[in-house]
């Protein structure tokens, strides 16, 4: 059954298109990781969905409601975790809960038995009369996934929801979410620029880079999806010329790039791509200094896809982004 | 109306957890109340006059008497006798004397022989307040060196004019107190409804509000109520406390607080529907913090609350003909000042509410309840 339905949606600001037609579906019960750089696209996505933003065209119906003619139908079906820290500081963890029940319109006897349970699950129970300035900023975040689940909703949006916060808080969040999921029956959309939160999170991802959608697939078959399964990375004591296009002849060598005296060499086959880099080097008298091999990553796969690495991406300012906006980046 | 009341709640829930904001709200209008009320309040007073006395002769005495019973009597002068006149106008160039009394060598003979006696006030008059009062206060004393001597004749036949005041003096303090409490519904206004709000909105807190099934209008009640709640607490505390300060006759008579509480949340209602049609589509939190100043200035000064409206140029009267500010102002004055029922107050009430009426539809008609 499909949870989230998207037909060719665009969205401009202007003479800007932020998203250019992007089409998929999100099925019910999985975890669905929208992957890319800022300003890729992804915020203003997720707005649209979650009835935040208009769409300039195309549709997108979210549990069946169209996000524009019935955004009503969408709000009741839906949980949104914005990318800012939006609970109110001055208020308790509890105080929190109870005003986004009251605005769900949660009946007043079902109210304490859900905060409790909801309290219960994000592990906050005993810090439910503390003031959420009080907080971290993981129990921070954690009181803002049990905010938007307060009303019990059959999807789940989280736009990045672990940016800024530790690496041990971001694995008790993926736990978290991973539970939740599986107790509730849960559709979870994310918005993420970190390829291990995709990974190891994400059922399926969509990679969008510059406003288009680049690919769709599991974790697992987008790996495969690239040429090259491995990379060998290695760097060499001294090297002779054309010592590039050597290691290019090399069995099963499809692609050889160097940089800083280190060469990257994607193979399809890595064990057999090593031993002969060894051999020829030998023969050659050059010294492996260093050497090593790397399963296919995600970050591959971006670059496959996109053309440039995620890490060099990140920087690109979103331009829907305020001067004044307080990230938690 | 859940929804809305679930705003109410949020928003005064975080009032009360901010001693800060109430404190700015109220700490503005108490000092300015007291500093201004005081400042501008009192007649002015121990004006350095040098008199130099030429003549020597009887009139002459008795105008110096008159001037030295002004200085020790309602002490408006400080009398320092000069001999040497260049001295006298030398000390009054460099700051030292505020005027010179000048009393001719020939006054006594033309007082004598009617010949149109003059005595030379020669005044600073870099400060306007002072020099005006310098000479209204010797113009005083010359009308009664001129009064007839004692007469024989028992009917006057001259016009007299006998003051009623209807009220009890009214010392500039009281005079500033209404403007004071528009101040402190304008101050919580401002801040709560203008700085705080576009934080908010900046911090993304009312994406979590839209993205809830709250309809635009219970968002809109929600803000509004909220903060007109608010401004209603700020403006009678400073009721309360300023009827006080400024010696208010009888300043905790229930029926007038009853009619003062109900303009206070007329005024509220006011402010806040101005503020959120001002804020409806800002994004920028440094834009309130920019208006606060030039909307202060705006609304405050020519709404009556400092100066008569009477003293005004036409162009300033336009703007406090619209001002809500005046209306809120002369409301309060009829109810401090003189005590008066909701009849002398019914079009102030009539303005406001008509105000609130056409800000809040035209700042709801330019809400979006999308980003």
């Amino acid at each position: 059954m499909i949870a989230i339905d998207v037909q060719n949606i665009v969205k401009k600001f202007g003479d800007f298109t932020a998203v250019k037609g992007i089409t998929f579906g999100v099925e019910a019960g999985e975890i669905f990781g929208l992957l890319g750089p800022n300003g890729a696209g992804k915020s203003t996505l997720i707005r649209m969905l979650v009835t935040l933003l208009p769409p300039t065209s195309g549709t997108a119906l979210v549990n069946g409601f169209d996000v524009v003619q019935q955004a009503d139908g969408v709000r009741h079906s839906i949980g949104v975790i914005p990318q800012a820290m939006t609970s109110d500081l001055e208020l308790s963890v509890e105080e929190n809960l109870i005003i986004f029940a009251k605005l769900y319109g949660v009946p007043r006897d079902k109210r304490k038995q859900l905060i409790d349970q909801l309290l219960e699950a994000v592990e906050l129970t005993q810090w439910r009369d503390k003031q959420v300035r009080n907080l971290s900023g993981g129990m921070r975040r954690r009181v803002e996934i049990a905010r938007g689940l307060v009303h019990e909703p059959r999807i789940f949006f989280l736009d990045e929801p672990t940016t800024g916060l530790d690496p041990v808080s971001r694995v008790h969040v993926w736990e978290m979410l991973q539970r939740l999921k599986a107790e509730r029956d849960l559709t979870i959309l994310i918005t993420t620029h970190y390829l291990d939160e995709a990974d190891k999170l994400c059922d399926r991802i969509a990679i969008v880079a510059h406003g288009d959608l680049k690919a769709l697939d599991s974790p697992m078959k987008l790996k495969a999806s690239v040429p090259s399964k491995n990379t060998l990375e290695a760097t060499f004591s001294a090297t002779p010329d054309g010592w590039e296009r050597t290691l290019a002849a090399l069995p099963d060598v499809g692609e050889v790039t160097s940089h800083d005296h280190v060469f990257r060499l994607a193979s399809a086959n890595g064990p057999v791509t090593t031993m002969a880099l060894m051999e020829t080097a030998a023969r050659a008298g050059v010294a492996v200094n260093s050497l090593a091999v790397q399963s296919t990553t995600l970050d591959d796969v971006f670059v496959h896809y996109t053309g440039r690495a995620l890490r060099d991406s990140l920087q690109e300012p979103s331009a829907k982004d305020s001067p004044f906006m307080i990230r938690r980046a | 109306m859940h929804r809305t009341l679930a705003i109410i709640e949020r928003e005064m829930r975080r009032f009360r957890r901010s001693p800060m904001l109430i404190v700015m709200a109220m700490i503005m209008p108490i000092v300015q109340l007291v500093v201004l009320g005081y400042a501008f309040g009192g007649n002015v007073k121990h004006l350095k006059v040098a008199v130099v006395d030429q003549d020597h002769a009887v009139p002459a005495v008795r105008v110096r008497e008159l001037v030295g019973a002004a200085a020790s009597g309602n002490r408006t002068f400080d009398i320092i006798d000069y001999t040497d006149p260049g001295r006298a106008l030398d000390d009054l160039r460099n700051g030292r004397v505020n005027g010179v009394l000048t009393i001719p060598p020939d006054f006594s003979r033309r007082v004598l022989g009617r010949n149109q006696p003059r005595v030379a006030l020669i005044e600073d008059n870099t400060d306007s307040f002072v020099s005006a009062s310098m000479a209204a206060a010797m113009g005083s004393l010359m009308g009664a060196f001129n009064q007839p001597r004692p007469t024989t004749v028992r009917m006057s036949g001259q016009v007299a004019l006998d003051v009623v005041e209807v009220y009890p003096y009214v010392p500039y303090v009281q005079y500033l107190l209404p403007g004071s409490i528009v101040m402190s519904i304008f101050m919580m206004v401002m801040i709560g409804g203008g700085i705080i709000f576009i934080d908010d909105k900046a911090r993304g807190l009312h994406e979590g509000y839209l993205v809830t099934p709250i309809t635009k209008f219970e968002l809109i009640a929600g803000f509004n109520i909220s903060g007109t709640i608010r401004a209603v607490l700020a403006g009678a505390v400073i009721m309360v406390i300023g009827s006080l300060i400024a010696g208010v006759p009888n300043p905790l008579d229930p029926m007038r607080m009853l009619r003062m509480l109900s303009v206070i949340s007329v005024t509220a209602f006011a402010l806040i529907s101005m503020m959120f049609l001002l804020m409806v589509r800002v994004n920028d939190p440094l834009m309130p913090r920019a208006m606060f100043g030039v909307l202060n200035t705006l609304l405050y000064f020519p709404s009556g609350a400092v100066y008569p409206q009477q003293g005004f140029p036409k162009w300033m009267q336009v703007i406090a003909a619209v001002d809500p500010f005046t209306y809120a102002v002369h409301a309060f004055k009829s109810l401090l000042l003189k005590n008066t029922g909701f009849g002398a107050i019914g079009f102030d009430l009539m303005y406001l509410t008509i105000f609130s009426v056409v800000a809040l539809t035209a700042a709801t008609m330019l809400f979006r309840r999308t980003l």
